[in-house]
């Protein structure tokens, strides 16, 4: 993911080339032929779900039974009933909730800390806490949403620590869902956030910031005005990839909650697998699986945009 | 904290050491070193608890450090052949991507045509989306095709969803590998296939394993698709074995669930620290040409 954001068109690439060889001359069908594989593949197992689940949208397939066997065309009917489902404007709510707390507050700005503090901070105490922040990052998601859970639950660490001060903490797992899995999501992803905006940081020309500095502006006064407006590009660009991410975290909701108490932590991923596979309505879940993809598909878009507005393309 | 302070070594070329440029730095110190402990203490836990025999959801010392949590769960059908089946679809997965990368990238990057930019505007498109708002209409695609339960479309899934920005990486790699070795081999004679294999992919070998490492941590890790897609335990990788035993033995047997994840992610911070620090960020290749 990485390398979407750090790229640079290469120089060399982009210059004209000559037109005796065959390298840079037009594609034909034969030239393009070695694209069939990856083609075939994005087709079968990209685009054929989207278009099976617009299909299957429209039908009272199930997990088993009679609509299993033999699912029929319901049209518009799982949508009706969707848009009239309490647990929709919920979900959505809670989706909404989920992305503001975890992925921009949570590891955007904590991100932008971390990287804004690495470089006031001494080279030991940054290159230690980038590190465990990094490995936090790495593990895989569902060894993260274990040690969520562990951290979160009623004699987990957390609480131990608030006994030692003499609070009595709640069960976060059950009292407070979303904030349990906003901290663990926000532990959990906070590296990616701090890795863009440490590179970003570095490309901020040192020149300008000693130039305010020397028209006297304080330290504040120059990641206000200075620092922040350079890399506002790539803290949108940021905010929309780490906003695609969260929108389809399931593990860890999960495990850590299984999207309850009730309804209380079921964001989309989850309404859709609990609709899908624990209630059986497999057209249920792929109208909300429609939604899903939706609401994903404007943020993609709009990181298409972003990436090719600030020239990605070469 | 006072020895960090007393470091009056200024880093990026500014030489004047103020009494508040000290004070700053002193306070970005005691800031970083409690996020850190906030970052560290749910790591702790996993650590600490696997040498624990009488591990809580809580870090503390053990009082008798032992392995005997992971000689426990060290058993064929409860970690190797999960762990196996791990190996298996994560590199069949990352082999697959890669070559169809490759091949996809070449007539990208080296041909012109009107086509490739919308083209790989659509592929970054559809590396954004989410995987997780599919996973119910592959579902039932898979039992359609009756392909559930077979390890090599599981595989074969999880290539196709890394595809998009794995082919977006390796287009951009191609992209700097520098033309003018190729039409050496072009004046030789070397036709297209011929040239990519014999000069832009050994060139690339850095590159491609980037990519390769890349994909294989995304399926390693990935425990949504199988646990959708693979449900007889005969096949499943070790992120769904391990909810199992979450779900089985989660509540009692802390230590023997943290050796588990310990063993789990092991090779995940092994690969990720020899991408990062062995292979320097892939730009190998910029040495290829000179002048």
């Amino acid at each position: 993911m990485t390398t979407t954001l750090s790229r640079r068109s290469d120089p060399a690439a982009s210059e004209p080339r000559r037109a005796r060889t065959r390298v840079g001359a037009r594609v034909t069908p034969v030239r393009a032929l070695p694209m069939l594989p990856a083609i075939g593949l994005l087709l079968v197992f990209l685009a054929g779900p989207i278009v099976w689940a617009i299909g299957g949208s429209l039908t009272d397939r199930a997990l088993t039974g009679v609509g299993a066997a033999k699912p029929e065309y319901v049209g518009f009917d799982n949508f009706a009933r969707l848009f009239a489902d309490p647990v929709l404007p919920l979900s959505v709510l809670l989706t909404v909730v989920f992305v503001v707390g975890s992925a921009i507050v949570g590891q955007n700005a904590l991100g932008l800390v971390l990287a804004v503090l690495f470089r006031a901070g001494s080279r030991a105490v940054a290159g230690t806490v980038g590190v465990i922040v990094v490995t936090a990052w790495v593990l895989p998601e569902i060894v993260a949403a274990f040690v969520g859970y562990a951290f979160l639950s009623a004699d987990g660490t957390l609480n131990g620590v608030l006994a030692l001060l003499g609070l009595d903490g709640p069960n976060w797992l059950y009292t407070l869902p979303m904030v349990a899995i906003i901290l663990a999501n926000t532990w959990r992803g906070t590296a990616f956030s701090m890795l863009i905006y440490r590179a970003a940081l570095d490309d901020v020309p040192p020149e300008i910031t000693e130039s305010a500095m020397i028209d006297g502006a304080g330290a504040w006064q120059r990641l206000r005005f200075i620092t922040l407006p350079m890399i506002s590009g790539t803290i949108f660009t940021n905010l929309l990839l780490t906003t695609l991410q969260t929108l389809s975290v399931f593990t860890l909701i999960w495990v850590m909650t299984k999207g309850g108490p009730g309804d209380l932590s079921t964001t989309l991923p989850v309404f859709a697998y609990s609709q899908a596979f624990s209630f059986g309505d497999i057209g249920y879940g792929n109208a909300i699986a429609i939604v899903m993809l939706a609401l994903g598909a404007v943020f993609s878009f709009a990181y298409v945009v972003s990436l090719r507005r600030r020239g990605g393309l070469s | 904290m006072s020895v960090a302070a007393s470091q009056s070594r200024p880093r990026r070329g500014l030489s004047i050491a103020s009494p508040q440029r000290r004070a700053t730095r002193f306070w970005a110190n005691v800031v970083l070193t409690v996020i850190g402990l906030l970052f560290a203490a749910p790591l702790a836990w996993v650590v600490l608890a696997s040498i624990d025999s009488a591990a809580t959801y809580q870090v503390a010392w053990p009082a008798e450090p032992t392995l005997n949590n992971f000689a426990d769960v060290l058993t064929p059908e409860l970690t190797l052949r999960p762990l196996l089946n791990s190996l298996l679809l994560s590199t069949g997965a990352a082999a697959v991507t890669v070559v169809a990368s490759v091949l996809a990238a070449y007539p990208l990057s080296r041909y012109r045509s009107r086509f490739n930019g919308p083209f790989l505007y659509s592929v970054l498109f559809a590396s954004c989306l989410p995987i997780t708002a599919i996973m119910v209409p592959v579902y039932s695609l898979f039992v359609q095709m009756r392909l559930i339960n077979q390890p090599w479309a599981v595989a074969l899934f999880l290539a196709a969803s890394a595809l998009p920005m794995a082919l977006w990486m390796t287009k951009n790699f191609m992209d700097s590998v520098p033309v003018s070795l190729e039409e050496a081999a072009w004046v030789d004679g070397a036709s297209a296939m011929r040239a990519l294999l014999t000069v832009v992919v050994p060139l690339m070998r850095p590159a491609l394993s980037v990519v390769f490492v890349f994909v294989f941590l995304q399926a390693w890790g990935n425990f949504f698709v199988p646990f959708v897609l693979l449900l007889t335990p005969d096949w499943q990788p070790a992120a769904v074995s391990i909810y199992s035993f979450f779900g089985q033995y989660g509540t009692v047997a802390y230590g023997r669930l943290a050796a588990y994840s310990l063993l789990y992610s092991i090779p995940v911070l092994g690969l990720y620290l020899i991408v990062t620090r062995g292979l320097g960020g892939s730009f190998a290749l910029s040495g290829a040409v000179k002048g």
